[in-house]
Parts: structure tokens; sequence; C-alpha cells
């Protein structure tokens, strides 16, 4: 038999249909949905007649549009339009029947933490969502891709998804991770060597000694960001550890299932003689805790490092950092650990989950933020934020000065209440830096919660290594 | 959504790499209906420039853009905002890739050009939109007495031209999912919950 990547093993068992110029219908395991990219698609549904082909595997919560504050099941604390998606939802899950977590249930949160919180995500699966931070699952050796509102349509309907094979990408990391770098320096960092195009086409699996030391919860990190390297979606192999934090979720199997389970997943990594299309090597120990200093998440930098000047850069980016430079304000040669920030933000289905908050709170036990600040905390789900209450965490935010809030998107993607002023100047541990992401006239700086944190006790971009 | 073949219709540039989805639509626009209009939020935020091209020329349907157009999201509002506006197809020199199947999906061709192809167009359109003709028989951009080849994933271009909807389609499979879905049941069962699950 000829050598597989993990990529070709899951997609080869899921192929339910090829068409002759290799377009196929793969079939899709798990297919997650939430209130802004599926109205469009159950209303198709209602005007065809057709029904939800397979509701016992769709999943929906709510998430992106949600306040994160209290008293947020009234519909009167949003937006009209934002209030009707989520009656919407409600709607379509009661009416087809599907699986669904309303802002009630203390399991709602954001799409990408509670698939995989609850058990639905499971290796060796495909799984699909009308988010492009799909990805995260693939951190599971799921098949995770992100899809549009057309898409959520044809899977609710056939349960497939049209589809033409990727290419293989392979992205190494080697050795052991210094002090102060985490899962979110990894991700970026590879970004940062690839350019935000340098994945498309592609899947990528990553792997290497760094990889297999993370977490599950720092491999969902770094797989999330798959798509801002421009990747549909992200893998790694799963391990003892991906089957120890599968193990006993609601919907995880049990018993004879779990053994049979385990024997399909046991055989879900890449051959050592797999082709790659494209490799691309990092040592673990070259790796700084970064930040983004312009408008695309391929602006990374150590914090150690100045702002770029635009003539710093060849071709196209030129103009490109011309233009980041003035819409984020700043000075080229300035040291980037001088970047004055007026706003923190953890949370996302990038940094929103326990570890992430542990690694915050680490950083802010027994201090406060910088007076004038406004620094908040999103969890990213009810269990999360349950955990980090019991674990004495929400304690420590809250003494620190920030505001502890109910889980969803928030500040992520500016669609709901949570979103920045023009001007104003954002440490943020969620995923795009893009113009305007984060509210209108808003400035990213991306990096993760331990030196989220470490900004908010500062007031600027600041090296958490230099404050333990 | 109906097919096309043909395509004409005036072309504006907009020199800028990278376009991503956050631009196309801010998000904050999403939770209109689509019966709307989307087309008025299309670059709502670069607009708010009276120079920007796209108010300066109104009557054009197809965008000449730069590299990695549609990065980011996989909302398809994005497409919604270009094909509200008018627009019917977009000519880069690369896409995000859901970026692109959303669009297809729409009736918006993406046209992958040659950076070189790319350059010389927007050097035509750089004063002023000019009419273009784009003919998916012939994967060819037309303007003047020059041509252009363009890129397509041949079952998007057969999409294109037909308007087909993709449901129909997948559903002429509908016994052979069902018995692949079956069999994984068997092989596979904990993918299968049932409804009670």
């Amino acid at each position: 038999m000829s050598p597989k990547t993990l990529y070709d093993k899951i997609w080869d068992a899921h192929v339910a249909h090829e068409a002759e110029d290799g377009t196929c219908l793969l079939y899709i395991d798990r297919h997650l949905v939430h209130e802004v990219t599926s109205p469009q698609a159950f209303e198709g549904l209602r005007m065809t007649g057709r029904k939800v082909r397979a509701p016992e595997k769709t999943i929906a919560v709510p998430d992106h549009n949600v306040p994160t504050t209290a008293g947020r099941e009234d519909p009167s604390n949003m937006t009209e339009d934002s209030a009707i998606q989520v009656a919407a939802l409600d709607k379509n899950a009661k009416d087809f029947g599907i699986h669904y977590y309303p802002v009630s249930d203390i399991r709602q949160g954001i799409v990408h933490i509670v698939g995989p919180e609850q058990g639905w995500t499971l290796p060796g699966m495909t799984v699909v969502c009308g988010d492009s931070h799909t990805a995260t699952h693939g951190a599971f050796g799921a098949l995770a891709h992100g899809i549009g509102t057309s898409e959520v349509e044809h899977v609710l309907a056939t349960q497939t998804l049209i589809q033409k094979k990727s290419k293989n990408m392979k992205v190494e990391v080697t050795g052991k991770l210094r002090p102060g770098v985490t899962a979110k320096d990894i991700t970026l960092s590879v970004i940062g060597a690839t350019g935000t195009a340098g994945g498309t086409g592609y899947v990528i699996e990553y792997c290497g000694e760094a990889i297999r030391d993370l977490s599950m919860e720092g491999r969902m990190t770094v797989c999330n960001m798959a798509i801002e390297g421009g990747a549909r979606a992200g893998l790694i192999a799963p391990d003892e550890k991906t089957f120890e934090y599968c193990m006993g979720r609601p919907h995880a199997p049990k018993g004879a299932q779990w053994e049979a389970a385990m024997e399909w997943w046991k055989t879900l990594y890449s051959d050592d003689d797999a082709e790659w299309d494209k490799v691309i090597t990092l040592k673990g120990e070259d790796i700084a805790p970064v930040v983004t200093w312009g408008t695309s998440p391929e602006d990374v930098l150590p914090i150690t490092a100045n702002v770029p000047a635009a003539e710093d850069f060849e071709g196209g980016k030129v103009g490109a950092a011309q233009r980041s430079l003035e819409y984020m304000g700043l000075t080229p040669g300035t040291p980037l650990a001088e970047v004055e920030i007026d706003t923190v933000f953890i949370g996302s289905c990038t940094n929103g989950r326990i570890e992430d908050l542990r690694a915050a709170a680490a950083i802010l036990k027994g201090k406060k933020k910088k007076e004038g600040l406004r620094a908040m905390v999103v969890p990213g789900s009810g269990l999360v934020r349950a955990q980090a209450e019991e674990e004495g965490l929400a304690d420590i935010f809250i003494e620190a000065g920030f505001e502890w809030r109910l889980a969803g998107c928030s500040m992520c993607l500016a669609m709901n209440p949570d979103q920045l002023a023009p001007g104003e100047r954002c440490a943020a541990t969620s995923n795009r830096n893009f113009e305007g992401r984060q509210g209108r006239g808003g400035r990213t700086h991306l990096m993760s919660p331990a030196m989220a944190a470490a900004a908010a006790l500062t007031g600027r971009l600041t090296d958490v290594r230099k404050l333990s | 959504m109906a097919g096309w073949t043909i395509h004409q219709g005036r072309a504006v540039h907009l020199g800028l790499d990278n376009i991503d989805t956050d631009q196309l639509i801010p998000a904050r626009f999403m939770s209109t209906p689509r019966a709307e209009g989307y087309g008025q939020f299309l670059l709502h935020d670069l607009r708010s420039d009276p120079e920007f091209p796209l108010n300066r020329h109104r009557d054009v349907s197809i965008l000449v853009a730069g590299r990695n157009f549609g990065t980011g999201s996989s909302r398809e509002a994005a497409v919604y905002a270009l094909f509200d506006a008018g627009f019917r197809a977009v000519i880069a020199p690369s896409f995000g890739d859901i970026f692109a199947a959303n669009a297809v999906n729409n009736g918006l061709l993406p046209a992958r050009v040659s950076d070189d192809a790319q350059a010389e167009l927007a050097a035509f359109l750089a004063a002023e939109p000019a009419e273009i003709t784009i003919d998916l028989n012939t994967r060819t951009i037309a303007l003047d007495d020059r041509t252009f080849p363009f890129d397509v994933d041949e079952s998007w271009r057969t999409k294109l031209i037909n308007g087909w909807d993709d449901i129909d389609l997948t559903r002429q499979h509908a016994d052979k999912i069902a018995a692949f879905a079956a069999c994984r049941a068997f092989s596979e069962p904990w993918v299968f919950p049932t409804a009670s699950d």
C-alpha cells in the first residue's frame, strides 16, 4: 500500500462519491452551526421543502453576536437584527430537531470550544462549520473545514461537502520551547514565516516535538489559526493526550465502542515515507514571545523588536506596510515594548480555554491592571467559566480589575456590543488584526494570553519574560 | 442561480493586496436580512474616502484586485456584498480558498490571472474603468484587442455556466451516500449517534 499522510487517510475514509474530474462528495461526521451564517441555509431548506439529513450529527450554539454581559437572555439587550438571528437559531434548532445549547445552558459557548468539550469532535472525523476557525478541531486529528452558507445548506441537506482534495503541507516545529513561549507564539510565528497565503490550497499537518509537547488546548490554538496562513484545515495526529482528553466526554464513545474507536484512531498518523507537497520547519528554541504590529496576521515580530519601516519590505508589501503603519498609528523604529494600549481582550476560539485563563491568571495573581485601562476576560464556554471560578481564577481576574464575562465570541469580531472605538489599541488573544476587525478604526495587536495579561499590568506591549 | 457564459461589463481596479473579508463586509452588517441588499455594505469602511475607486465609478461589474483577495473569514456575506453591488467577476492573482468557493456558489467568478496579466490590466484601468469581456468557454478576458487567459477550476467553470444547484446534483447520488453511511455506521458506530444520544 502506498504511504499516506494523515490527511490522505481521513480523506480516503470519507469519500462517498468521486466524479470523473476528481470532485468528491465528502461525508460529514459533525456539522456545527451558529446563528450568523446559518439562517439563510435553513431558509433555503424551508423554501425547497428539504429536511436536515442527519440532525443527530448537527449541533447548534449561538456565539457570534450574543452579548457577554448579564441579562443577555433578554433580546432587548441585543440589536434588533442580532436578536432576530438568535431567535431564528432557537426556532431552527427546534423545527429541524438538531442538538442545541442556548445561552441559558451552561454548556453554551464558542462553537469551536463547545464541540471538543462535549466530545462531538473526535479523531478521524470530518467536521464542518460556517466559520473559518473550524480548523481548531484539527487538533484532534479530525479534518475540519470552514465553509460558507451555501455549503452549510448543502451539508444540512445531504450530509456531504463537495470538495477537491487539497495538497499536503507539513509544518514541523522541532525541539523545546523556551520559557514564556506558548502555542500562540508558535502559530503566529508559522504565519509570519509562510505569509497569509502560504497555506492556500493545502491542508497543514503540524508535527514535531514542540507540537507533541503541547496540551490539547495548545494544539487547538495552533490549528485554529491554520486559516490565517491560508490553509482551510490544520491537523495534528492524535496521541495519548488526545485520547485522554476525549475519554468520558458526553458524546465520546464508551466501553466496546471506545475500544473499537481506539483501534482506528491509533492508525491516524502520517506514514514515515509519505510525500509532502510543501514542508516548513521551525526550531522551537528560536521562537520568541511575539506580537503583531500591522493589519495582517503575517505581520509578526518578537516583542523585543522595533516597529518596522515600510522600506524593510519588498514588492507589494511596501505599500501594504505603509498603509498598516498609518492605520495602526505606529512610528517605525519605536520599540514594540513601548507601544501603549488602552484595552486588553482575553478570550476567543483561539485562546478562550481553561489553560489560556490559567496562563493569564498566573501573570495577574495579586496584581492590578494599569489604571484607566479597559480589560476583559471572556471564557470560551459556560463550562470553562465555571471551572475558572472553581479554580479561583475568576477572583484573580476580578481583583486585578478585569471584567469577568459570560461566554461568547465577544470582542474578537465586532458584531456584538464588545467593540473597540476608533483609535483604541487592544492587546488581544484573538486571531485577526484586520482593519476594523474589533471595531471600526480599532487597532489590534495579537498575542498569547500571558502576553496580554502582562500588557494589562504595564499598559503597553510587554515582554512577559521580564515580569517574572 | 442563473448561469452565464459571457459577461461584458466595465472593470474597475482596486490596487490593494490581501483585501480581507472584514474589509469586504465588516461583521457589524452581517445580521442584516439579505432582502435589504448587501451592496451598500461592500468595502464600507474604505468607502468613507470619497476618492475610493468604487465611489468614483458606480457602473462597474468586474473588479480587478491584488493578491490573496478574500482572505480571512468564511462569511458568504462578503460575496453577497459584491454580488448585490452588481459585480459578476473578480480578477486577481490569487484568492482566499473559502471566499472563492463561496463566490462560485453565488454565480460570481473568481478568475485567477498571472501577476503579469494583473499588472497589465491594472495599468489599463489605472485612470478610468474600461469595458472588458469575460468568456467562460474560452477562459479569456478581452480588453480592446488584447486577450488574457484566466484559470478557474473546471468543475467551477461548468457550474457557473450551467447555474447548477449543488444540492440537486448531490441528491442524484443519495443512494450511494446512504450506502456509504450505512457501511460506516457498522464499522464506526460512535460516529453515528442516535437522535437521543
